[in-house]
């Protein structure tokens, strides 16, 4: 099969995947909430997310309705061929998604504020390119919610009030976000770089496994810290109160310009979906998030 | 906590006997309506035009569901809530024109929405975010879709449920906010937390 026939029925697979089926991480760290949960209320919700995430493998069905607005992160080794066939496969993919998984149609044309009813449209689903040595594709989908895109955050801090100028402005905006992005979340933070570079740090920053701290020990720290210090605010799953308001924080950071300090926290709903898998030169398929496939 | 299960047509009668953290459970039949239907419903209103169903008793749902179409019949596949802060510009209005007795959603609603449950008699419940596939199941037809040119999320869906929830009743129609008061006490937090990680307040 040549590269663009492999690419979409790969990319359907993983949009397929990801819809339905939670990472493992995600569901243990979701199981590990709903035990220590206290709150009655809280306790409830919880419940509720994990019968919908047993409901959701048991009919085939996607986790939740708003199956999110697609973005790929493709890895893409130096010299493999045929990379320029690979946004219009991702695209047809999507397509085909929407129609036989189903995927809600969530792509609009912010001027006429027409749905174009396929998941697709100027610059739809959006694409993330990576070059890296060898020769083989990493396709990564990340189907992201509305709900939870609505409270990401981006903010040029002052640079004299440093790390904990940044920690106050990730505190403050989950506050502000209280109940709406369906916690219990993942927050993504990005520092560094320019406005734009810190947000997509942010958005990235989610795709990281939740059993895996930042390699960078200090930064690990800081994550832990950030960690317990917004589930101190009580807001609690679905902000109806309790113990559990962020399933992990995720920090990654570039190097910043003397005079700015870009930060952004990126919000993930708890129905955490992400589906990664690579394709080898010889056309061989390996699914790394959902191994079962 | 008291765990109630309403047919609708509910009368306010009913639905004043709701408290917050109570748990409610509908059986009857529900309508989606989202930022347009909020709109274009009100757009009625005022132009004296009927809305496609009579609202009066029944529950309104924020939802933008996901449906699949098989021959004539729709399929209910996945409906969770969208978040309902969205539609607090509109609610008040809504519930006073329509009577509406349930706005189900997630994420809560502001003061103005809480005024209006208070004065007319409605109830906000919360469905838990995501938890699409269980909403739909309790769905059990899709009776029919109106406006559906507003597109699928936005168009408004006439459901027949059957035990839908658990909706946790987060406003009442006493004036009570359990999204407020959780809000509340993270603001009391607060300066624990900034404490916590060394900052001034």
């Amino acid at each position: 099969m040549e590269t663009a026939n492999i690419v979409e029925n790969v990319a359907f697979n993983l949009l397929k995947q990801a819809v339905i089926y939670l990472p493992e991480d995600v569901k243990q760290a979701l199981r590990k909430a709903y035990a220590e949960e206290t709150g009655e209320a809280g306790k409830t919700q919880l419940k509720a997310v994990l019968d919908n995430v047993e409901l959701a493998e048991k009919y085939q069905a996607p986790i939740c309705q708003d199956t999110g607005t697609i973005v790929f992160y493709v890895k893409a080794g130096a010299v493999s061929k045929n990379l320029d066939k690979i946004e219009e496969a991702l695209t047809k993919a999507t397509r085909k998604a929407t129609v036989e998984v189903p995927l809600r149609p969530n792509s609009v044309n912010p001027f006429t504020q027409k749905n174009s009813g396929d998941n697709t449209g100027r610059l739809i689903p959006y694409v993330n390119w990576e070059i890296v040595p060898g020769d083989s594709i990493e396709i990564t989908v990340m189907p992201k919610g509305g709900g939870s895109e609505n409270t990401c955050v981006m903010g040029m801090l002052v640079p004299g009030e440093g790390i904990e100028g940044l920690k106050k402005f990730v505190v403050d905006a989950v506050m502000r976000a209280g109940a709406k992005p369906c916690p219990p979340n993942i927050l993504g933070i990005g520092i560094g770089g320019g406005a734009d570079i810190s947000i997509k740090l942010a958005k990235k920053a989610l795709l990281r496994p939740l059993n895996e701290p930042n390699p960078d020990p200090e930064i690990a720290e800081l994550e832990k810290e950030i960690f317990e210090a917004v589930n101190m605010t009580g807001i609690g799953p679905m902000g109806l109160g309790g113990k559990t308001t962020v399933l992990g924080v995720h920090v990654d950071y570039a190097y910043r310009h003397p005079a700015s300090y870009p930060a952004a926290v990126a919000f993930q709903c708890w129905a955490a979906r992400r589906a990664t898998a690579r394709i080898n030169s010889d056309g061989k398929v390996e699914y790394l998030t959902h191994k079962m496939w | 906590m008291t765990v109630y299960k309403l047919k609708t047509p509910i009368s306010e009668e009913e639905i004043r006997k709701l408290k917050v953290n109570d748990v409610l459970y509908i059986t009857g039949i529900m309508v989606t309506a989202r930022d347009q239907a909020h709109r274009r419903a009100l757009e009625y209103f005022k132009q004296g035009k009927p809305l496609p169903i009579s609202l009066e008793g029944l529950a309104v749902f924020h939802c933008g569901p996901l449906m699949k179409r098989e021959g004539e019949k729709w399929i209910s596949v996945a409906a969770g809530p969208t978040t309902s802060t969205r539609m607090d510009v509109f609610e008040d209005e809504f519930i006073k024109n329509f009577k509406v007795r349930v706005i189900i959603g997630k994420g809560g609603m502001g003061r103005k929405t809480t005024g209006a449950m208070a004065r007319y008699g409605a109830v906000y419940g919360a469905f838990t975010g995501g938890a699409a596939v269980l909403a739909a199941k309790a769905v059990r037809s899709v009776r029919t879709v109106e406006w559906l040119d507003l597109g699928m999320a936005e168009a408004m869906w006439i459901l027949e449920v059957e035990e839908f929830g658990p909706l946790a009743i987060a406003i009442d129609s006493h004036g009570n906010n359990l999204f407020m008061e959780v809000q509340k006490k993270a603001e009391k937090n607060r300066q624990r937390i900034y404490q916590k990680l060394g900052l001034s307040p």
